[in-house]
């Protein structure tokens, strides 16, 4: 499990989040949505340990704030927004980083597999600072898959925390890197991914929580928190939640389209 | 390099550059060796060290004038040479790997200055110190004040030039102009009260040279480099994940206060030994790591190792330079560094233009 209660982060002299609380569950992609600016990246911050924030997280029953950074890189891998990178390192190489203390550097194996994951074999010669965007962002999935390639160790659920990994992804990767953090949760793992595209969330998340200026408005199954009252509030405009018979909920800017008309 | 073309690459470790970095650590093994022969053959007197060498073999004692010249001015010299080499290059790539750019020197940004500043206070003001705590330092005296003068300087310029993870670049080569310009004036302020005892220590160690080489100053030297050296395989895989910042090498198990801690104090043990013994040998610190990165890449695990073979390789075919080019006069080693060392700078400025414009 993972347990975040009361948590507040101040960046002086503003307040960034207010009293959070916060919950996800092994098995499960828990999304967290909201606009631009509203604390989404600070709540991921919180919760894996990167930002000092008031308050407490437990992970796996354990308080974070108690735990070493290498227990912690034991348990989770964390994907940030963007991660520029100093030297010129191969792929392979920044792949590399992420196998931990016990894991030797011979474990190429794990490497390949995490690069395959991703759709990105063969790109092992390559500099990760002549890549496009989408395709750094990809490595550095598979530099996080190879961290905590598996779900679950010793009866112990492993986490992803995944801050917007596919907005730079065109929508064949958007779709296999959200089936990754599918199956990483159906094998037993635990995903808390940020996100912004609402209809992918609705296909992919099993949890949502919707985040507007620094609270909680509400955290539940996707067809309780995708509805046109909550979203228009939380996105300051109006949007238009339907649903397909067979496909599930999609989500639509509805009105803007009809006013500009 | 032919060699490292023949190392045949696994197509499964493609973009891997571990076995060429490790085939390059044994070449420069054998490069280092044939420098210090060279260091250790060549000089103003007529001593050879093939003949001393054929001599001894043939069980012949060494002349009283031979084993002055070889034991104690050249070895001595070669000794110091290796030690200070190896300390600013490994100094140059750790603290390229923490402020996370290819331009940080101790050099450049401060961190020697700042070292040479507790040496010459030490050299100046040392004898106000009470004698018995003069005695207790010894023959390290300025060693100790210049390693503590060169880790006020790099925390110092930690603290000015990075904010939540982030260093500037730009800030931190400004801070390290503020502070090479506060420690050379405080400098002045010394030199102006020095005696002229102490002027002729301070002229003869600010040319930056390893003509003074003695065995008491390898001793004073030693024990600094020699710690400093034995920590940096403790620092690479921390170094490497530092590539990501400071943050994701957090999350990927470092504990990243922890690593530049020990960074800095290493930093600040090596330049300050370094600085104490031979003053202000410039460029070796940014070339040596620049060049092995070109050659292998940025891997720390390999780069340290590289850097400190290379730089002390290095270091010494410029002073064989410094000693033959105007023999039988000597050139400060520090000229040769920086006639070397200026332009292949510009080099790599022209290389990261763009990296210098965030
Ligand atoms: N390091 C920082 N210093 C000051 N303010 C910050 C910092 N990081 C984020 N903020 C502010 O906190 C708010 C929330 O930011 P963030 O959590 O990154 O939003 P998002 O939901 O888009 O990920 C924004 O108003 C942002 O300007
Ligand atoms: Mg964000």
């Amino acid at each position: 499990m993972l347990d975040a209660t009361d948590i507040s982060v101040c960046y002086e002299p503003h307040r960034i989040l207010h009293g959070i609380d916060f919950h996800a569950a092994p098995g499960a992609v828990t999304a967290i949505v909201g606009p631009n600016g509203s604390g989404k990246t600070t709540l991921m911050r919180a919760l894996t340990g990167e930002t000092d924030y008031a308050g407490e997280v437990r992970l796996n029953n354990e308080n974070i704030a108690r735990l070493k950074p290498w227990e912690l890189a034991a348990m989770r891998g964390v994907l940030p927004q963007a991660t520029p990178l100093a030297f010129p390192f191969t792929v392979i190489e920044v792949v590399r980083l992420g196998l931990s203390r016990g894991v030797s550097a011979g474990n190429t194996d794990l490497i390949h597999r995490a690069l395959a994951r991703v759709d990105l074999s063969g790109f092992e010669g390559r500099f990760y600072q002549e890549l496009s965007g989408g395709e750094q962002q990809r490595v550095q999935l598979a530099r996080v898959l190879a961290q905590v390639w598996s779900p679950v160790e010793d009866g112990e659920p492993r986490w992803l925390f995944l801050d917007e990994p596919v907005s730079a992804l065109d929508i064949g990767h958007q779709l296999q890197v959200m089936q990754i953090a599918h199956d990483y949760a159906a094998a037993g793992g635990g995903v808390v991914t940020v996100m912004h595209d609402l209809n992918l969330t609705a296909m992919f998340a099993d949890s949502v929580a919707l985040v507007s200026e620094g609270r909680i408005l509400q955290q539940g199954a996707p067809e309780e928190v995708f509805n046109n009252a909550l979203l228009s509030r939380a996105y300051h405009c109006d949007v238009r939640v339907n649903s397909a018979p067979s496909q599930g909920t999609f989500i639509l800017p509805h009105a803007a389209k009809m006013a500009a008309e | 390099m032919t060699f490292l073309t023949h190392v045949m690459p696994d197509p499964a470790l493609a973009g891997d550059r571990s076995q060429k970095a490790r085939a390059l650590s044994f070449a420069l093994v054998f490069i280092l060796f044939a420098a210090a022969l060279l260091s250790l053959a060549i000089g103003a007197s007529g001593t050879s060290l093939w003949d001393a060498l054929i001599g001894l073999a043939n069980g012949e004692a060494l002349s009283a004038r031979d084993r002055i010249v070889l034991l104690d001015i050249r070895l001595p010299r070669t000794v110091m040479g290796m030690l200070v080499g190896a300390a600013l290059a490994v100094s140059g790539a750790v603290m390229q790997g923490l402020f996370r750019n290819p331009l940080a020197d101790p050099g450049l940004v401060g961190v020697s200055a700042g070292a040479g500043l507790g040496a010459i206070v030490a050299i100046v003001l040392g004898g106000l110190l009470p004698a018995t705590v003069a005695a207790m330092f010894g023959y390290y005296l300025v060693s100790v004040a210049a390693f503590v003068g060169g880790w006020l300087s790099t925390i110092l310029l930690y603290k000015v030039s990075t904010r939540r993870g982030r260093t500037s670049v730009a800030t931190m080569l400004l801070a390290g102009i503020a502070l090479g310009a506060l420690a050379g004036a405080l400098q002045g302020v010394l030199v102006y009260i020095a005696d002229d005892a102490q002027l002729r220590t301070l002229t003869f160690w600010g040319m930056g040279s390893l003509a003074g080489a003695t065995w008491t100053k390898v001793i004073a030297a030693a024990p600094l480099i020699l710690l400093a050296l034995a920590i940096v395989p403790f620092l690479a895989r921390g170094l490497n994940a530092l590539a990501l910042g400071e943050a994701a090498a957090s999350h990927i198990g470092i504990s990243v206060q922890r690593l530049k801690n020990t960074a800095i104090l290493m930093v600040a043990g090596a330049v300050g030994a370094a600085v104490a013994v031979a003053g202000g040998i410039g460029f070796i610190g940014i070339v040596v790591p620049h060049l092995l990165r070109l050659m292998v890449g940025p891997d720390h695990r390999y780069l340290l190792v590289n850097s400190a073979l290379l730089g002390a390789a290095l270091l010494l075919i410029a002073d064989v330079i410094s000693r033959v080019i105007i023999a039988p006069a000597e050139l400060p080693i520090g000229i040769v560094t920086a006639t070397l060392g200026g332009p292949f700078f510009l080099w790599i400025l022209l290389r990261q233009r763009g990296l210098l414009d965030m």
